[in-house]
């Protein structure tokens, strides 16, 4: 009953996206207004259906239906409540749907906007919407169908179908094969919604986009239209990808964060064109330049969005071959070659009108910088793109070395595996490049700006972030790590002073408190400050990052009950073992070890490995002591089951590594700022006064 | 009667010293487990994939561990220990892709491509900034965007508007 509700829902969403599309654009075409607002309308309805499919799969979950092939597939009875429910997205079928619902959520909250002043591209925003939508239900309702239903046939034969086929009974598996145990973690309960919210969130500036191509409203206004949107996006996005990495960090047992893996980078790509943005938009909003540009991005990001979700639902990532039996594979292929080659041959149709409104100037002027930063981040694009895309390139070319033996030397078909060293090596240093240009680039004037006026600005902040770097070095940090650490406190040696002498300014001249004139400079831009908090963020996540890239140290051993390993300052101390069985279907070792720092007790700490009977999968669950200085990170490899008189750990030191997490919080913190909705009129004048003076005083 | 005791004992010390020598010194010694691991860290099994063999837990990669003991047990360096898994399972299996044949692709597309895009946007930014006195005015015209300060005004405060 339920199934057939959500399937139900699920076709009508389908037909009414359809319908949206075909009527906007019949309303546009032939100016009927009547017809554009019954799409949006349609729009409007996607969202409360899918959320009738969407509950329906979640309560079929709760109430464990096994007969439901997906429910049957990613719980068990032994799996407590809020897992059921996340198994929503714990599967194909399901985070395809969520994914949907997710699209459909954001595409209704569009139609609520205030249209007024640009009904011109509400047409457009509901047929790129409604289509993209529409791609992800005919993947859901033809391909993966969460729905499906298991069924015995009279001969006893097991056939999966939505409806009951002709003489066949309903079939209900005792127990269901449960949620893969990596996914039964509080971090999957938020890490892949706010991916996935990331995702589909970069549809909506996109839309606006080619919504402004097609009309020919090649103006900044799609941009200031969809800034909060992009914003959101994006820290929706980034949260997701710091999440993913905690979630590694606590589960995968490998003491890291982030591997360099396809799936990692999938979304990682949507990120980097993302970021870079946000930031070349400022160009367009200020000095009217590189609108070709912007819609490139846009088109890109989203591209990148529909190719992340590709790379990991089509399980292309595994073998090609898989990729080619799979029928959502080649349909994504389509999808992706199409809308790219759609929207650039409607970027390549407006060319002219895109045209630049003024010049660069100066190569020391802020959009100037803007542009190395977009250029440091396609090229860090590039490398990731080409990382996770050749080990696939390299084995489908074994078609070739088949079709030509005097070739299939050169062409084996050979897969092959590009790990962390490529992507660290190439990128490591276009890193500390943007580091550079975060540092330099808030300091540089629009338009025109030279070495010397810069050069003025930047000496002071500049001196002052060599005196940590110098104790730092006496410290006996030396090398590239010392470099990095130097850039850090750059950047944050500039950014603190922008703030120190915008509140300086206000206290001399408006004559209020710091704390007053802090609250006063933050508020009336945010949109500056709150970058430069996002800033911080960065800077603070980049110190975990270096700690970790630079100064992790890592040993094992195997010892007996009693016996000591040591790294660096610590010693472990293994005590004891317990091996047991849980209620919830696992087996589980864990040991108790202490550790002692300098000779001196700190904790007690129980890594463990957890063995799944259903799925006969292992988790290594890791000790960890964390501190601001460092974390102190132990793993259970190995134990001599039946004696449990020795085992053994692997130890990992990962300086400074809770400053990444504590630098995404800033991050937050900045979005919130940049992105918080204007309120204060006078605010807003002010703001308005500023911007029109400010071209005049640039040219 | 000391001095015969004091050799009883001296031999049988000997005795005892000669298997336990022969034991730790012929061979270099057995590899540590960080020994391993270092070189676990470049190398990734073909089944489990994107984990890097140092940490796998699966009971494969335990064993392609174990084989890497043996390997560096009998003396076999690092390369030679890589060597002998590329032989055995191909590629795939260095975490660094290996610069032979199709796989110099990897690393010499990427800087081909960032330099095509430098050049592009070199070649891009001089056709902007050659006709600087010409182009504001004709763009003035084509669009009709307006010129005067009130009119711009009005255009931000009506994009303020949402």
């Amino acid at each position: 009953m339920l199934a057939s509700l959500g399937y139900g829902a699920l076709v009508i969403t389908f037909l009414v996206s359809l319908y949206g599309v075909g009527a906007a654009i019949y309303g546009v075409t032939q100016n009927k207004a009547s017809w554009v607002d019954s799409s949006r309308n349609a729009m409007l309805l996607t969202f409360p259906l899918l959320t009738i499919s969407a509950l329906s799969i979640t309560l079929l979950l709760i109430q464990m239906d096994f007969q439901v092939e997906y429910v049957a597939s990613v719980t068990s009875r032994s799996m407590p409540m809020y897992l059921r429910i996340t198994a929503l997205w714990g599967g194909q079928e399901g985070s395809l749907v969520f994914w949907a619902w997710l699209m459909a959520a954001f595409a209704s909250a569009v139609t609520l906007r205030d249209w007024k002043r640009d009904r011109e591209f509400l047409p457009w925003v509901v047929v790129v919407s409604l289509s993209t939508l529409a791609f992800f239900l005919i993947l859901i309702i033809f391909f993966e169908n969460p729905f499906v239903r298991l069924w015995q046939s009279s001969s006893g034969e097991i056939i999966s179908a939505v409806w009951q086929p002709a003489g066949t009974l309903p079939f209900i598996p005792a127990d269901g094969r449960g949620l893969n145990p990596l996914l039964r973690h509080p971090g999957m309960i938020i890490h892949p919604p706010l991916l996935y919210l990331g995702f589909v969130s970069f549809v909506v500036p996109f839309a606006f986009a080619i919504a402004a191509l097609i009309t020919g409203r090649t103006d900044d206004r799609w941009i200031r239209v969809t800034r909060r949107w992009t914003l959101w996006a994006w820290l929706f996005l980034s949260l997701g990808l710091v999440l993913g990495g905690r979630w590694a960090y606590d589960v995968l047992g490998w003491g890291g964060y982030w591997g360099w893996d396809p799936v990692e980078i999938a979304a990682f790509m949507p990120w980097l064109t993302g970021t870079a943005f946000l930031h070349s938009v400022m160009i367009q909003e200020k000095r009217g330049m590189f609108k070709h540009w912007n819609m490139f991005l846009i088109i890109l990001t989203y591209d990148l969005v529909i190719f992340g979700t590709f790379l990991t639902r089509s399980g292309v990532l595994s073998s090609v071959h898989s990729f080619a039996q799979s029928a959502i594979g080649p349909l994504f292929f389509v999808f992706i070659v199409l809308t790219l080659t759609i929207s650039l041959w409607l970027l390549v149709r407006r060319w002219a009108e895109l045209r630049g409104e003024e010049q660069i100037n100066s190569f020391f002027s802020r959009e100037a910088f803007f542009l190395f930063n977009n250029l440091i981040f396609m090229a860090i694009l590039v490398i990731c793109f080409w990382g996770v895309v050749f080990p696939l390139v390299s084995e489908a070319s074994g078609l070739i070395g088949q079709a030509i033996p005097a070739l299939s030397n050169v062409f084996t078909g050979q897969k092959i595996t590009v790990g962390p060293i490529f992507y660290e090596r190439a990128t490591g240093p276009l890193w500390a490049g943007l580091l550079v240009l975060m540092g330099i680039a808030p300091l540089s004037a629009w338009g025109a700006s030279t070495a010397k006026t810069l050069g003025r600005k930047l000496w002071l902040p500049t001196i002052i972030s060599f005196i940590p770097a110098v104790v730092i070095f006496f410290l006996g940090v030396s090398g590239a790590a010392l470099l990095a650490f130097w850039l850090v406190s750059f950047v944050t040696a500039i950014t603190l002073y922008e703030f120190w002498q915008g509140v300086g300014a206000r206290v001399r001249t408006k004559g209020e408190n710091v704390f007053a004139a802090f609250w006063a400079l933050v508020g009336r831009d945010r949109r500056r400050y709150g970058g430069y908090t996002i800033h911080l963020g960065i800077v603070l996540m980049a110190v975990g990052i270096i700690g970790i890239e630079i100064f992790q140290t890592e040993t094992q051993g195997t010892v007996p009950i009693g016996g000591e390993i040591a790294l660096g300052d610590y010693l472990v101390r293994y005590d004891s073992l317990a091996d047991f069985n849980t209620p919830d279907g696992r087996n589980v070792a864990r040991a108790s070890i202490s550790v002692f720092r300098d000779g001196e007790y700190l904790t007690e700490l129980n890594p463990r490995r957890d063995y799944y009977f259903e799925s006969q999968q292992t988790m290594t669950i890791p000790g960890v002591r964390s501190s601001i200085e460092d974390d102190f990170y132990v793993l259970l490899v190995d134990w001599q089951p039946i004696s449990t008189q020795s085992a053994t750990f692997k130890i990992y030191h990962n300086p400074l590594v809770n400053w990444l997490w504590f630098g995404s919080v800033i991050l937050i913190v900045g979005t919130f700022v940049a992105a918080w909705p204007e309120k204060d009129r006078a605010a807003i004048r002010e703001n308005k006064h500023l911007r029109v003076q400010a071209p005049a005083s640039a040219d | 009667m000391k001095s015969r005791l004091f050799l009883f004992v001296l031999l049988i010390a000997l005795l005892l010293a000669v298997p336990v020598s022969a034991q730790d010194n012929p061979p270099p010694d057995a590899p540590t487990d960080d020994e391993i691991n270092a070189v676990a860290k470049n190398m990734y099994c073909p089944v489990c994939e994107n984990v890097p063999l140092d940490v796998c837990p699966t009971l494969a990669c335990e064993q392609w561990r174990a084989q890497i003991r043996e390997l560096l047990a009998e003396g076999a360096t690092e390369q030679e220990v890589y060597d002998y898994f590329v032989l055995h399972y191909g590629d795939r299996v260095l975490a660094e892709p290996p610069r032979t044949g199709l796989n110099w692709l990897i690393y010499i597309v990427p800087p081909v491509v960032i330099l095509a895009g430098i050049v592009a946007l070199y070649f891009a930014l001089r056709n902007w900034r050659k006709p600087v006195a010409a182009a504001p005015q004709s763009q003035a015209e084509k669009s009709g965007e307006p010129e005067d300060e009130y009119m711009a005004r009005l255009e931000e405060e009506l994009a303020k508007r949402n």
